[in-house]
């Protein structure tokens, strides 16, 4: 790396930058948000909503068991949600913002 | 480095004999031992060689630290698994699934989730603007001294406790398991886990943890496949057989005590499924959820992961690796937990241990043929083996996060003031993990017996509310400074520690006294109650803290039958060897064999009586001349002020409230200035640290 003399407001007040900015912090805190409401209706439904958690859904497997290991399969859909976005879209956004700065577009 | 090999083989060879000579007891027959002795050997050989083969290319910081920055993102993942499926999870949640049923398997998803958190907003930021430890992150736009110091004094408070709950329960665990003492377990934990982190660095620490990842995966998979097969892997099959099983009915009857008196065999065992059995307050349940879900982005041994891996995109990887590995693990649990409830039974996983941490071993036993057979010792011997490599792979890692918070953070940045040469650091580095180590050691020895769950909950909850605040307004706030740091890292941390020492976690002598005067004098008869209306009246600071004037919402209560009244653990004994007396003479007069069968099962069942009341009469006096004396815990409290085992749904909000209030207070222009090259540098990777080995 030889980018001793970055001027990094100039990268942050970059339209490339401020898109990838604006991107991410929607899409992350989205997930967020998401993720962390979705697990504490575990807590919250065991605690508080024990009928419905007891209802027998499949033999006698009830649907507090299957909210549970649906936490599990919402989990693992957040990261491959995230990973496949962030491959996607963030990684080409952040190496073109690279680019420009080592070729001197971005000074 | 030679001479550095042939010491860590002496001390390996002396660890070997130790456990050897001084095996005795434990839950594995004596004419088995060897073949644990030999599990066990060929496992801490297959590790030595790992850390033979690491120390032969770790001479510079960043390969001491940081594994030269070659670890690709899927050994990472794997690395971050065999880090955090330590002995309490591997162990611990199987068996509360085994006691508990559902309640167990809760504790589960917390812990999976967690990772949610360090995926989207820790994982690449750090691995983008990290050098080593959690301190250069906060250092980037701060006060380098100040922040280092407080960064370091928290890395090592979280470490401490959590690497003490480790090694407490990894000594009773190798004792219960193969009889070996308590001290040479703790011992052999530190001088393992000391040649891997001294001689090997996170090179070594990270194949350790692959290395014991992949065999505890292995052995799960193993277990549950053997579990599930009879019922042709259907999930509502498998668990029609739980629900019917007789040992579950009288497991979940025994928890509910009078309320199953109305109860059939099956509704006992559908109960068995259900939420409640042993998280009783929801408060504390969020709260704790809370903690966990926080505060494992917050622990230097998982942050420091990530300094390994070469990019921010292999960061991301190894996260995704881990939360596959993690969730898989736990989902195994349910089968290993309710498995060996089915298999083993509740009452002998519990007699063995009471908190149901030896479940998982226990059912390896039973499916290998049981105690007598050769397979089923080879299976404990293994699941032993690996709960061992489990401990003592946590352990190295939380060692590597302390001595590199003394050694980085401490030594060479605040003292030297960063300037160390390279050989200056890698012995400084050293020195420090073999000072930790054998403070590790000594505190393990010291700590002996103490219930280690508040620790476990201590190290999360600081975590949570001291180091999570402080990296992630560091990370994603602008005005986010020095002075807030310090104070959201002295204030988290100190409250949550705070209000553990107050909380139901510590030991009140005055409720133990009266417990143990119960078991030695029986409990008096209780009359018949009427039915009681449901209590509404409670606000949210009563279901916290212990107020004056609070009165505590309840459910409506059902009308209670007269209640006998129990006698004291002398007159149980004096009765039940009268019982035991009179069968062993009349046994000789019988000639009928079904009558004889009958008579030695209750003679077998009384002398287990006999053998549990003794037991419960020796600790309940045992606990009397403790607490002699004594009316107040170690705060002066007779029962505890602050009603939560976790502080988090506190702490965490208090830390992070002091992170932003002192920042706003103390506006620091610096700080935000290097907000732009902090927030490009987390977001592209540019100047990141690069790889310097491969």
């Amino acid at each position: 790396m030889s980018n001793s003399n970055v001027n990094w407001a100039a990268i942050d007040a970059n339209p490339k930058f401020q898109a990838l900015h604006r991107k991410k912090t929607f899409f992350l805190w989205g997930l967020m948000v998401f993720s962390i409401i979705y697990y504490f209706l575990l807590p919250i439904g065991a605690a508080y909503y024990k009928e419905l958690f007891n209802t027998k859904v499949w033999g006698v497997v009830n649907f507090g068991l299957l909210f549970a290991l649906s936490e599990f399969v919402v989990a693992w859909a957040i990261a491959f949600v995230y990973s496949k976005k962030a491959n996607a879209q963030f990684d080409a956004m952040a190496q073109e913002i690279i680019n420009d700065v080592n070729s001197g577009r971005i000074k | 480095m030679s001479k550095n090999h042939i010491n860590f083989f002496l001390a390996a060879i002396a660890l070997l004999g130790c456990t050897a000579a001084y095996a005795a007891g434990g839950a594995v027959a004596d004419e088995f031992k060897w073949m644990t002795f030999a599990v066990f050997g060929v496992i801490i050989a297959i590790t030595m060689a790992i850390t033979f083969w690491a120390a032969r290319s770790t001479h510079t910081t960043s390969e001491f630290y940081a594994a030269g920055r070659s670890v690709s993102g899927i050994q990472n993942g794997w690395a971050i698994a065999g880090d955090y499926l330590s002995a309490a999870s591997f162990l611990g949640i199987a068996g509360l699934i085994s006691l508990y049923g559902y309640d167990g398997f809760m504790y589960s998803v917390g812990w999976l989730v967690a990772y949610i958190t360090v995926l989207l907003v820790i994982a690449e930021p750090c691995r983008n603007i990290g050098k080593y430890t959690m301190g250069d992150i906060l250092a980037f736009r701060n006060d380098p001294k100040k922040t280092k110091t407080v960064a370091a004094l928290s890395t090592i408070t979280v470490s401490t406790f959590y690497l003490t709950a480790q090694m407490v329960g990894g000594g009773v665990l190798i004792k219960t398991l193969i009889g070996i003492d308590y001290e040479i377990s703790v011992i052999g934990v530190g001088i393992l886990m000391l040649a891997y982190v001294v001689f090997g660095g996170m090179k070594a620490t990270t194949w350790v943890q692959i290395t014991k990842a992949v065999l505890l995966v292995t052995a799960s998979i193993i277990l549950v496949a053997m579990v599930w097969a009879p019922y042709g892997f259907s999930l509502p099959g498998y668990l029609q057989a739980v629900v019917g099983d007789s040992d579950v009915q009288k497991q979940v009857a025994k928890l509910l005590g009078d309320k199953a008196a109305n109860m059939t065999p099956e509704e006992l065992g559908q109960r068995f499924l259900e939420p409640g059995l042993f998280l009783k307050n929801p408060i504390d349940q969020i709260s704790l959820g809370l903690a966990l879900v926080l505060g494992t982005a917050g622990m230097p041994h998982i942050l420091m992961r990530f300094f390994t891996v070469p990019t921010a995109q292999a960061a991301r990887t190894s996260v995704i690796w881990a939360m596959g590995i993690i969730g898989g693990f736990y989902v195994l649990t349910l089968f290993l937990g309710t498995g060996a409830a089915m298999l083993v039974g509740p009452d002998k996983i519990a007699s063995i241990d009471a908190g149901g941490n030896m479940a998982g071993p226990l059912l390896a036993q039973f499916l290998g043929g049981g105690e007598q057979s050769y397979l089923g010792n080879f299976m404990l011997a293994f699941v032993a083996a690996v709960a061992f490599a489990t401990i003592v792979a946590v352990v190295a890692g939380l060692v590597l996060a302390s001595a590199s918070a003394m050694a980085h953070d401490i030594y060479v940045g605040v003292i030297r003031g960063d300037h160390a040469t390279p050989k200056e650091q890698v012995v400084a580095a050293r020195v420090a993990s073999v000072i930790v180590g054998v403070i590790a050691i000594i505190v393990g020895i010291m700590a002996k017996g103490q219930n280690v769950a508040h620790l476990v909950a201590l190290a999360f909850a600081v975590a949570a509310s001291s180091n999570l605040p402080a990296v992630f307004l560091t990370l994603y706030w602008k005005k986010c400074n020095t002075n807030g740091i310090i104070a959201g890292m002295v204030v988290g941390t100190l409250t949550a520690i705070g209000l553990v020492m107050v909380s139901p976690n510590m030991t009140y002598p005055k409720a133990v006294i009266a417990s143990a005067n119960k078991v030695l004098n029986g409990e008096p008869a209780v009359p018949a109650k009427e039915a009681q209306p449901a209590v509404e009246r409670s606000s949210f600071m009563c279901e916290l803290f212990a107020l004056e004037g609070c009165v505590t919402a309840k459910p409506a209560q059902p009308a209670t039958p007269e209640k006998a009244a129990k006698p004291g653990a002398a007159e149980k004994l004096a009765k039940l060897n009268e019982k035991a007396t009179a069968l062993e003479t009349s046994l000789p007069t019988i000639a009928d064999v079904v009558a004889k069968a009958t008579a030695e099962a209750d003679l077998a069942k009384v002398k287990k009586d006999i053998a549990a009341t003794e037991k419960a009469k020796a600790k309940a006096e045992a606990d009397l001349a403790k607490f002699e004396g004594q009316t107040t815990s170690i705060m002066g409290l007779e029962k505890p002020f602050f009603l939560l085992k976790n502080p988090g749904l506190i702490s965490i909000p208090l830390g992070f409230l002091m992170v932003i209030l002192f920042s706003l207070f103390t506006r620091d222009k610096r700080a935000e200035e290097m907000w732009d090259e902090l927030y490009v540098r987390q977001n592209t990777g540019i100047n990141a640290e690069a790889a310097t080995a491969h």
